[in-house]
């Protein structure tokens, strides 16, 4: 495998610069996106601009990348093969929605608040992972 | 909408989508969150994606120690409640195949169908959840 050390020294630059992405624009703050979500009650429309100033970039900056053909430290791009909308996507994207909503964490910010040593990000991801070897154990497609 | 933060939302984002990029040029790998944490349980040899999500940690941990008044910790919200989240979330994610970052930001930049039907659906469901505790149940948060 060539580039392995180049391709884990990037992932480790990409996960620092989210995470501090997470942290300046308060998403590893739950209250901060329950107010989001809350559009009933006192509205922070916040993280709509956290996602708009993502999408902005990448939108722009995805095309130029995928456009050179191949990444700098691997042989290919890695992307979704699957680009229908089907049910399993629906039905996922809605559990995941109503656990969003109940915790005010979603998988990076959880992970990023671990950071702060705070007991509810921990038991939060503590919950991701048994959610995840539980969808392993019982939902998931066998190959 | 006094508690919106327009500037540091906006720039926190930009950065986000800057690190999408630099993993998809570097790597050619889609930050997803959701996706490189499942994947990191299954596959333990394969390095990269543990080391994605210590910089997660550390990225944040940066921030924290350079502003601690910036992040207000939530002390006192239900255990069960939390831990009930979590497990929705994972299970939620890996049937779903993405979150608020695979589907969200580098699905929607991708114009993928997909992730644009998977990000309606956990925007409309998570402001059932936020309804259903805060306004119907009173869980303060």
């Amino acid at each position: 495998m060539r580039h392995a050390a180049a391709r884990n020294a990037s992932a480790l630059l990409a996960g620092l610069i989210f995470g501090l992405g997470l942290a300046i624009s308060q998403m590893v703050n739950p209250k901060k996106v329950l107010d989001f979500l809350d559009v009933s009650g006192n509205w922070d429309p916040s993280l709509l601009l956290v996602m708009g100033g993502a999408v902005g970039v990448a939108m722009l900056a995805f095309r130029f990348v995928i456009g050179r053909g191949q990444p700098l430290f691997a042989s290919e791009f890695h992307l979704p093969r699957m680009t229908k909308v089907d049910r399993r996507v629906l039905i996922g994207s809605g559990v995941f929605g109503l656990g969003w909503g109940i915790g005010g964490y979603c998988p990076g910010p959880g992970i990023a608040a671990l950071s702060a040593g705070s007991t509810d990000a921990l038991v939060f991801v503590a919950g991701m992972v048994l959610g995840s070897l539980l969808y392993r154990r019982l939902a998931a497609p066998r190959a | 909408m006094a508690n919106f933060t327009p500037a540091s939302a906006l720039i926190g984002g930009a950065l986000i989508g800057i690190s999408a990029t630099l993993l998809l040029w570097l790597t050619g790998r889609l930050a997803g969150v959701s996706g490189i944490m499942h994947g990191a349980l299954l596959q333990r040899r394969d390095g990269w994606r543990w080391l994605f999500l210590v910089g997660l940690v550390a990225g944040a941990g940066a921030w924290l120690w350079l502003s601690p008044q910036a992040f207000a910790q939530r002390a006192g919200y239900p255990v069960p409640l939390v831990l009930l989240a979590g497990v929705l979330v994972g299970f939620g994610t890996a049937q779903g195949g993405g979150c608020t970052s695979g589907h969200g930001v580098c699905g929607i930049s991708r114009l993928s169908i997909r992730s644009i039907a998977a990000t309606i659906t956990f925007l409309l469901t998570g402001m059932i959840s936020v309804f259903v505790v805060r306004h119907l149940f009173g869980v303060a948060s």
